[in-house]
């Protein structure tokens, strides 16, 4: 046990709010906060309380926990909270980050997580602020066609203008696709494995929370010295200026250049519209504005604009604003063969109004498209003819994925993985660990990672920038990959426990993180941090297992075996001896 | 607290809010520079103007020639500065919050600690934790 205290004690302040009664109560957790530092490491605790593993994730019994940690309101780039929760669409550990507002506002409301448990009757919206919760009826919110109106009524409505979160599900949620999202702050989502769907099975509409208080430190001098470096690197780093300049959308041409661009259900790994769907198209031709989350001075955050004239009405238009990222243009963009800029906005904007992830959403319709082409499938199920790049039938899919007029959506709203496995396709069911493919075709590293990172992310493990690496040199041997890709994760377990934006890795080396504490009053060594994120991930892993997670069942779709990668066709036999290596390493780390 | 040198007087201007991005790292960086982490001792808001898309609102202490917080301050405990703004003495002030509602700007932050305003001391500290030169010093007539 560790002899870390906290100086802030608001931050081992834990809400629990029980949906079903109506009620609340707030327990003070300092030995978890200060042995686990927050946001990962503490909500992998707290669920581990909480839930119990056989739950269905759709039923009231499951449990949602928000966490944020040490460095949050403390420093630059913390900003960031971690959800977990069971997932719907896997069945297995959901684990989703998110930006916006909601990290620095949930500290500033005085607490460092939330837990949530039960389920309302009737739907309700969470108010979390001067140290209290009021539940409020959300039954006239309640089957509202856009998230963004949520947003809008909620604003109005709420307190803590400007240092608040209104975190909100949209109809998919509501309607239990098991890939909704989240929405925060319009622009920013827990987007990945299906928490919007586990509100939405809550009947819980949306959490406002804000508040504005004092962050207590050890050392002022020591943390204003700190804290000036860090901005500084922050600032002037280069990997900062490039998602400042154009965001994570920069990614599509250096990705399509050396052929790790999955395109059109990973049929090809290059897309001949990548010009035209590239972070510079998108800044010269349709950028608005760009903006932060809280307490991040990078602001990646790329916001386009469109404006469209009413058919019936001359000198009438509509001027609508839609975020965009690399991820969302990869999914509802080149998955789909879509190369028309504006179209592809629209696509992104329906996904977001319906409150769907963006990756899933594009997986299922790359897939459904191939599916139908192949004859697995007729239009009796598709209601409408997918074609690659007709964003216009995109649309209409992705209502009917809400919506769910007939079994094949109905099927479809569960995932790729379950689709496949009635309808057929497999093969070409580009699915880890029942989550949908990120956007990266760049080797063994992206796929291995995607199989084996505990979230099933790009993000677990980074494979995907290993691969990148190294491109025109000798690849590692698949023991060298797997301990590179481990090794990762469980220091990103530190980072998402802190918790601060992977994309400022490069500033938050463990030398940093160790000297950024101290003046905390935390006193860590580098070892120690790694230690801690080895252990943060066994963690995690047992919890997993504790889920049902099997490790026989790692297995790449084929797809991913057929189409070449940068460097070239990505070899079975590799992938299965990186596989093996893996099992035998982690059942070595189980027993240590 | 370092004073401003009464030669070269200054106040804090919005050079431009469409340039601000929302990050919020002035509002951190005054209240680190006056006390803590966190942003209770902030004299700065931003705030969007109703969905970030549509931009920030940057709410800073204009140093008023004329300060509508100063009028009706019933302790005297904001006292007029040479050059614009005002001074709080924390020793007359009642928390009354009087000044708070009388800024039509709404610029007079609240300190929920102390019960009293944060006021700007146009220190600058703000200005250079501004990345995208939203925030500026600017000196002002002493007169």
């Amino acid at each position: 046990m560790s002899a870390r205290a906290l100086i802030d004690e608001a931050l081992s302040k834990v809400l629990y709010v029980d949906l079903t009664r109506k009620t609340f109560w707030v327990k003070s957790r300092p030995e978890l906060f200060a042995r686990y530092l927050g946001g990962t490491g503490v909500a992998t605790q707290l669920l581990k309380e909480e839930l119990n593993p056989e739950v269905d994730p759709l039923s009231p019994e499951n449990v949602v926990v928000l966490a944020v940690g040490v460095f949050t309101g403390v420093y630059p780039t913390a900003s960031k909270v971690v959800a977990m929760f069971k997932s719907p669409l896997t069945g297995n550990l959901g684990e989703s980050h998110a930006g916006g507002r909601a990290p620095v506002a949930m500290r500033m409301a005085g607490f460092g997580a939330i837990v949530i448990k039960g389920g309302s009757e009737s739907p309700v919206y969470l108010s979390i602020h001067d140290g209290r919760v009021e539940f409020k009826d959300a039954s006239a919110l309640w089957g509202v066609r856009s998230s963004l109106t949520i947003g809008k009524v909620l604003r109005e409505r709420e307190p803590w203008p400007g240092l608040r979160s209104i975190m909100r599900i949209g109809r998919a949620g509501e309607m239990l696709v098991r890939y909704a999202s989240v929405i925060l702050e319009t622009y920013r989502h827990f987007g990945r494995l299906g928490l919007g769907a586990v509100w939405g099975a809550k009947k819980l509409k949306a959490i406002v929370v804000g508040g504005k208080r004092d962050i207590p430190v050890a050392d002022i001098s020591g943390y204003r010295k700190v804290y000036k470096e860090l901005f500084d690197e922050i600032t002037k780093s280069p990997a900062m200026q490039k998602y400042h300049d154009l965001g994570t959308p920069v990614n599509v041409l250096p990705l399509n250049k050396i052929g790790g661009l999955p395109t059109r259900n990973l049929t090809s790994n290059v897309f001949e519209g990548a010009e035209e769907v590239s972070g510079e198209a998108f800044a010269e031709y349709s950028l608005a504005r760009r903006v932060a989350c809280a307490h991040c001075p990078v602001a990646c955050i790329h916001i386009a604009v469109i404006r469209e004239r009413y058919p019936h009405e001359k000198y009438f238009y509509t001027t609508r604003y839609i975020g965009y990222d690399y991820e969302p243009i990869y999914a509802l963009g080149t998955m789909l063969g879509i190369k028309d800029r504006e179209g592809l906005l629209r696509l992104i904007e329906e996904v977001d109004v319906v409150g769907l992830d963006a990756m899933s959403t594009g997986v299922a319709l790359a897939w459904t498209t191939e599916a139908f082409k192949k004859g697995l499938i007729s239009e009796k199920d598709t209601i409408v003819r997918p074609e690659w790049g007709d964003w216009k039938t995109y649309i209409e899919m992705v209502k009917y994925l809400v919506t769910q007029p007939n079994n094949f959506y109905k099927t479809l709203a569960m995932g790729v993985k379950k689709a496949s496995e009635v309808y057929g396709g497999t093969e070409f069911a580009l699915v880890f660990g029942g989550n949908e493919m990120p956007g990266y075709h760049t080797g063994p590293g992206a796929h291995i990672g995607y199989l084996i990172g505990l979230r099933h992310s790009h993000l677990d493990n980074a494979g995907y920038s290993i691969d990148q690496k190294y491109v025109g040199k000798e690849y590692p041997q698949p023991r060298k990959l797997i301990d590179e890709l481990v090794e990762e994760e469980a220091w990103r377990q530190v980072l998402s426990s802190l918790v601060v934006c992977f994309f400022s890795r490069g500033v938050y080396k463990p030398s940093t993180v160790s000297r950024a504490l101290e003046p905390l009053g935390l006193k860590m060594s580098e070892e120690e941090l790694r230690k801690l994120g080895t252990e943060i991930y066994k963690e995690k892993l047992k919890l997993k297992l504790r889920l049902g997670y099997r490790l026989e069942d790692l297995k790449p779709p084929k797809r991913v075996f057929e189409t070449p990668s940068p460097f070239g066709n990505i070899s079975e036999d590799y992938v299965r001896e990186a596989l093996n290596y893996y099992k035998e390493k982690i059942l070595n780390l189980l027993s240590t | 607290m370092s004073t401003v040198p009464e030669t070269k007087l200054k106040r804090l201007v919005v050079v431009d809010p469409d340039l601000c991005v929302g990050c919020m790292s002035c509002m951190f960086a005054c209240s680190r520079r006056y006390a803590d982490a966190g942003l209770g001792y902030t004299a700065i808001h931003v705030r969007s103007v109703g969905g970030v898309e549509r931009g920030f609102s940057v709410i800073v202490c204009r140093a008023c020639k004329d300060p509508s917080c100063a009028k009706v301050c019933p302790t005297k405990a904001l006292l007029l500065r040479r050059g614009g703004g005002v001074i709080l003495n924390p020793n007359l002030c009642i928390g009354c919050g009087n000044c708070r509602n009388a800024c039509p700007f709404g610029a007079v932050q609240w300190n929920v600690y102390l019960n009293k305003p944060v006021i700007c001391t146009y220190c600058g500290y703000c200005v250079d934790f501004c990345p995208y030169g939203v925030l500026a010093l600017e000196e002002v007539d002493s007169g």
